[in-house]
């Protein structure tokens, strides 16, 4: 089984430098991408089925595609990584920060190349104190070595690529809020069209992708879409992914497997199944924001369209599983809060639909729910659906809700009928 | 005015944009490395070096976790409170706090030694519960052993 993202990561996780990243066959791809035309690299990576890492799973080369292209195009036209990684239960962007940046850096190089970006940025959160500290020092190789600056390695391209270390808030990894964020406002999001392919940071052409997504795209080049797919357990998409694991499994971690890989096969044989004196309830797939799967649904492959078939989302494939131990209410009530505190309070139903929410999960954890709060809360998420706000923050903190409604409806109703929280 | 030293750290990045109101992030920052938070000065200090109105850089400043507008302990705490630490004992954490420094989310010690509190998702998730300490992440923390940990700290 071939590991293409993480096959230079040693146990330890210290960063790979320019010199060891190189020997092991590191800007090979860049080599190769500058000798295509920018339209073969952006063909090269849509015949590879390559969808979208920050959970949306859109196709890369089919986003890369709406730019405008050649002589008329506006410039200067940027390319954006979105390491803004900060959905609850995700993890697996940090991995790839710290430990390989040149992979990051190469593969944002290749994809600023095929829509003829002239600026690129990582958009890092704050937290991620080490991968801001290891990326600023991979950066200035790449411009030692001639990877970046004027005409790299005398193709006559040039880029620029700069960090910027945001100061923490959930909203920011919204693709359009991100880009208000860069521009030094508020970070709201915006209403498209204008879509930020066209219409992006500081009205230029703007392409913004996820960690993940980009450092994939080195290996693409070198090797060919059909490789690619071939690396994958499913047809509809291609490659590897990132899965993990979080709660009481055995061994919380994070595993690159095959597209595809059996949500099963992830808890039970990487994970090691249920610690000691624990039963799995639930699963949130992939991060806060996607829905609960249950025991019957682990069978699912972990890929985009099996996932969606399934009731809920791949999202960023990093699960996080509920025991028969915890409270699904009180989980509940965590991830509303968490998704009402970082509304960014640009539109109603949000900011003021998920306070609602929150409340009421919070009367019924303590004691004080009521028959009709069982009702308010299935309203709430018809009201957060998409269509009615401007950004997915608020479908996304729906998913989990409308879930546990009907999962775990009779936890519900013991909260009620018991007057407390029957863990507590 | 910004000081010589909060100007020297960010001039050079000013050819990273295109304006410099897109710098606002990294001068609240420089502020607050230098002065401890953004005061109402500090704050008016930064706006005038970026050209910008200081209400709309009092926006941009509180929405940020990291940019603080009230003065905090000499030393930070982070306690991640989503979900997967929430799962796996964030709440314990939060009692030690309580009964060691006497403090709860929000709340610096009397001696100004440490400042409490919450934090979204550190990317920890494998190695819950989290949390940060400056710039320091500690993960699988016992609640335990919070003492040893804390201090560290001085």
């Amino acid at each position: 089984m071939e590991t293409p993202l993480t096959r230079n990561i040693r146990p330890g996780g210290a960063r790979i430098t320019l010199e060891e990243y190189a020997a092991a066959g590191g800007y090979q791809g860049l080599r190769k991408a500058l000798r295509m035309s920018p339209q073969d690299v952006q063909a090269a990576v849509k015949d590879s089925n390559l969808r979208g890492r920050g959970g949306a799973g859109f196709s890369t080369g089919q986003k890369w595609s709406f730019v405008p292209m050649g002589a008329d195009a506006p410039h200067p036209k940027y390319l954006i990584a979105n390491a803004d990684e900060m959905e609850p239960g995700t993890f697996k962007d940090r991995l790839l920060l710290e430990c390989d940046p040149h992979q990051l850096i190469e593969g944002m190089i290749i994809s600023a190349y095929a829509i003829e970006a002239d600026v690129a940025f990582v958009f890092l959160r704050w937290a991620y104190r080490e991968a801001a500290v290891r990326l600023q020092v991979s950066i200035a190789e790449a411009y030692a070595a001639g990877y970046l600056g004027t005409n790299i390695l005398n193709s006559g391209y040039a880029l620029e690529m700069y960090l910027h270390v945001s100061a923490g808030r959930y909203m920011c990894g919204e693709e359009t809020a991100l880009l208000n964020a860069l521009e030094g406002r508020r970070a709201n999001p915006r209403s498209k069209p204008p879509y930020p392919q066209t219409s992006g940071v500081w009205g230029k052409p703007t392409i913004v992708n996820n960690v993940e997504t980009l450092c994939n795209v080195p290996h693409i080049v070198n090797r060919g879409a059909t490789w690619f797919k071939s690396l994958s357990r499913s047809s509809g998409d291609g490659g590897t992914k990132l899965y993990g694991a979080s709660g009481r499994v055995k061994r919380p971690g994070l595993w690159e497997l095959p597209m595809g890989t059996p949500l099963r096969e992830i808890l039970e044989e990487h994970a090691g199944g249920m610690r000691e004196g624990y039963r799995l309830r639930g699963v949130l797939p992939g991060g806060a924001s996607t829905e609960f799967l249950v025991e019957a649904d682990l069978d699912v492959p972990m890929d985009f369209d099996s996932v969606q078939k399934a009731g809920s989302r791949l999202g960023t494939g990093t699960a996080v599983v509920l025991d028969d131990r915890t409270c699904p209410v009180g989980m509940l009530h965590n991830l509303e809060h968490f998704f009402a505190q970082e509304s960014c309070g640009w539109c109603t139903p949000c900011w003021s639909g998920l306070s609602w929410v929150e409340d009421l999960l919070f009367a019924l954890e303590q004691g004080h729910g009521r028959p009709e709060d069982l009702e308010r809360l299935q309203e709430h998420t018809h009201r957060l659906a998409p269509g009615h706000t401007y950004c997915a923050l608020a479908p996304g903190a729906a998913e989990p809700l409308q879930s546990g409604l009907k999962h775990f409806r009779e936890d519900f109703e013991r909260h009620v009928g018991a007057g407390r929280c029957p863990w507590k | 005015m910004l000081s010589v030293e909060e100007k020297q750290e960010i001039e050079g990045m000013l050819h990273h944009y295109p304006d410099r109101r897109a710098l606002c992030i990294e001068a609240l920052q420089a502020v607050q490395r230098h002065r401890g938070f953004v005061s109402d000065e500090g704050l008016a200090d930064a706006a005038e070096f970026l050209d910008m109105r200081r209400e709309e850089l009092e926006g941009v400043a509180t929405f940020y976790n990291r940019i603080f507008r009230r003065p905090v302990g000499r030393h930070v705490i982070l306690v991640c409170d989503s979900v997967s630490c929430w799962i796996m004992g964030c709440e314990r954490l939060r009692e030690q706090f309580a009964a060691r420094l006497r403090i709860g989310y929000g709340d610096t010690s009397t001696d100004g030694r440490f400042t409490l509190l919450p934090n979204v998702c550190l990317g920890a998730c494998d190695h819950a519960p989290a949390m940060m300490i400056d710039e320091d992440l500690h993960h699988d923390v016992d609640p335990e052993t919070l003492d040893d940990l804390l201090a560290r700290y001085r």
